[in-house]
């Protein structure tokens, strides 16, 4: 399994380096989003700075959104999900491989986030350690929900519209704990529940999807 | 065209779904009559009486989305795996969000006079509102038109999917909102505010909703039956007419051609129909 996961992410992952789609128009796209929140608040800082883990959050989930699809999109062409089927990959190996090459990419785009919400909305940074926390646990809950719904909705021909109404609703606790969890790195304010706490949550959130994924990922590849 | 081959079952009706329902009108009646019988509370006024349906309805939608999880996992499971899972799950999907859609407006309405807002990020609502898009995405999907297995794998597959992110949800939406309100009310457990017909016409409700959730589940069901044979149906009667036109002296049209193989469903299976055409 683990070394069918290997496998599949390096493909995914090769895939991504040489036509660099992530790079060239997904992480555009988000910092895009970042530049639109700000023209639709305030350019008052103030604002920004106090709303800057929820937008930051926010444009991961719409970033989340066109991963997902592009990372279904090179399972779905011609043929290619009978030639995965028939080439004797562990479904949980290919689950596991798909879900850890978005994770990746996922990481990278909150990096370069990061870095967006530092520079234009000017927030300083006070606890890297939780906020990287946050980012792991959550990048791993929208990988693993977001694989799944992915293939789910991949080989039809409403997957455009469909898959942001799936998945949206279920990713919807990870925005609302990454977004807590990390409110007191970014902005330096006091939380109600503490960052832990929401860190159980979003760990809670990926393993349920994993779990479900290693075991469900068969049948759903019978299905596309 | 041709008469049909056997006689169409055009009722949904049986005599237990005639009982259900007869129940379901009766205590939605009396839960209307207890409803409008309350009186009105010294804080809430005449809303108080939504206690009647509010609690009801939100406890037939949470019924759905279990049940709907529940067939989902029956359809999914191989031993337990049968068409009629996947029907129950799809019919309790469409009930659940009609009674979910009817909780957050009666909710609504509730908070407008009582909160004097039409909606707060109470942790109940959140979720409510939630599961509701939840159920919407679930029906979307199941809409896809595809091959009736394939949509039964991928509805159900998308069912437990959703029903897995309900307690995450849960615990997410409670703790964001550490401010929301109390238990109030609108809550099954006696207490010293509420009053002892405020608390039965709210059991009342509870029964009537359920009720009429049941009724109303069953009766989809059978109609989503019905529809599936229907869909065979037509594609067996155009191809038996368009057969008479071919052979019109020799042999008189025959509805079911030779090769045809009934399904559960009663109609023939198009596979085999088309195949011996060719």
């Amino acid at each position: 399994m683990w070394h069918d996961a290997l496998l599949v992410a390096g493909k995914d992952l090769r895939i991504e380096a040489r036509s660099r789609v992530g790079l060239n128009q997904v992480v555009p796209f988000a910092v895009l989003v970042l530049v639109l929140f700000a023209f639709a608040l305030d350019p008052d800082q103030d604002v920004l700075v106090k709303a800057a883990a929820g937008l930051f959050w926010v444009a991961v989930l719409l970033a989340t959104l066109l991963a997902v699809q592009r990372s279904a999109g090179l399972e779905s062409g011609d043929g290619i999900p009978d030639a995965l089927r028939l080439s004797g990959l562990d479904p949980a190996g290919i689950f596991l491989g798909k879900a850890a090459a978005v994770a990746v990419q996922l990481v990278v785009l909150e990096i370069v986030l990061g870095v967006g919400v530092v520079v234009l909305y000017g927030v300083d940074i006070s606890g890297i350690g939780i906020l990287a926390a946050t980012m792991v646990a959550a990048t791993i809950g929208l990988a693993a929900s977001g694989t799944l719904y992915g293939v789910l909705a991949g080989g039809l021909r409403v997957r455009e519209t469909l898959l942001p109404l799936l998945l949206l609703p279920v990713v919807a606790p990870v925005l609302i704990a990454a977004t807590r969890a990390s409110e007191a790195a970014l902005t330096g304010l006091s939380v109600d529940v503490a960052p832990g706490d929401w860190l159980g949550l979003l760990a809670a959130f990926a393993a349920i999807y994993l779990a479900f994924g290693v075991v469900a990922y068969g049948t759903l590849l019978e299905d596309s | 065209m041709t008469a049909p081959v056997q006689p169409v079952r055009t009722s949904t009706a049986s005599p237990l779904s005639f009982a259900l329902g007869v129940a379901a009108l009766v205590s939605l009646g009396a839960t209307v009559a207890l409803g409008l019988a309350l009186p009105p509370s010294v804080e809430q006024q005449d809303y108080s009486r939504l206690v009647a349906i509010h609690p009801g309805l939100a406890w037939a939608s949470y019924v759905a989305f279990g049940i709907t999880a529940l067939g989902s996992l029956l359809w999914l499971w191989p031993r337990t795996r049968h068409e009629r899972w996947d029907l129950l799950a799809g019919a309790s999907a469409e009930v659940g969000a009609v009674f979910t859609a009817l909780t957050l407006a009666t909710g609504s309405i509730w908070g407008r006079a009582v909160w004097g807002v039409w909606w707060v990020w109470d942790a109940r609502l959140t979720l409510s509102a939630l599961m509701l898009a939840l159920l919407l995405g679930y029906l979307a999907l199941r809409r896809v038109p595809g091959d009736p297995e394939t949509v039964a794998r991928r509805s159900a597959v998308a069912g437990i999917l959703a029903s897995l992110v309900v307690p995450v949800n849960h615990f997410a939406v409670e703790w964001w909102n550490t401010l929301h309100q109390g238990r109030s009310a609108l809550q099954l457990t006696p207490s010293k505010s509420v009053d002892g017909r405020f608390l039965f016409a709210m059991t009342i409700g509870f029964l009537a909703m359920t009720l009429v959730y049941a009724w109303l589940t069953l009766h989809r069901v059978r109609m989503a039956r019905l529809e599936q044979g229907a869909a065979g149906k037509d594609l067996d009667q155009a191809i038996a007419a368009r057969r008479a036109e071919t052979q019109p002296a020799t042999r008189p049209a025959t509805p079911v051609p030779s090769g045809g193989v009934p399904s559960p469903g009663g109609t023939t299976l198009r596979s085999t129909t088309l195949g011996s055409t060719s």
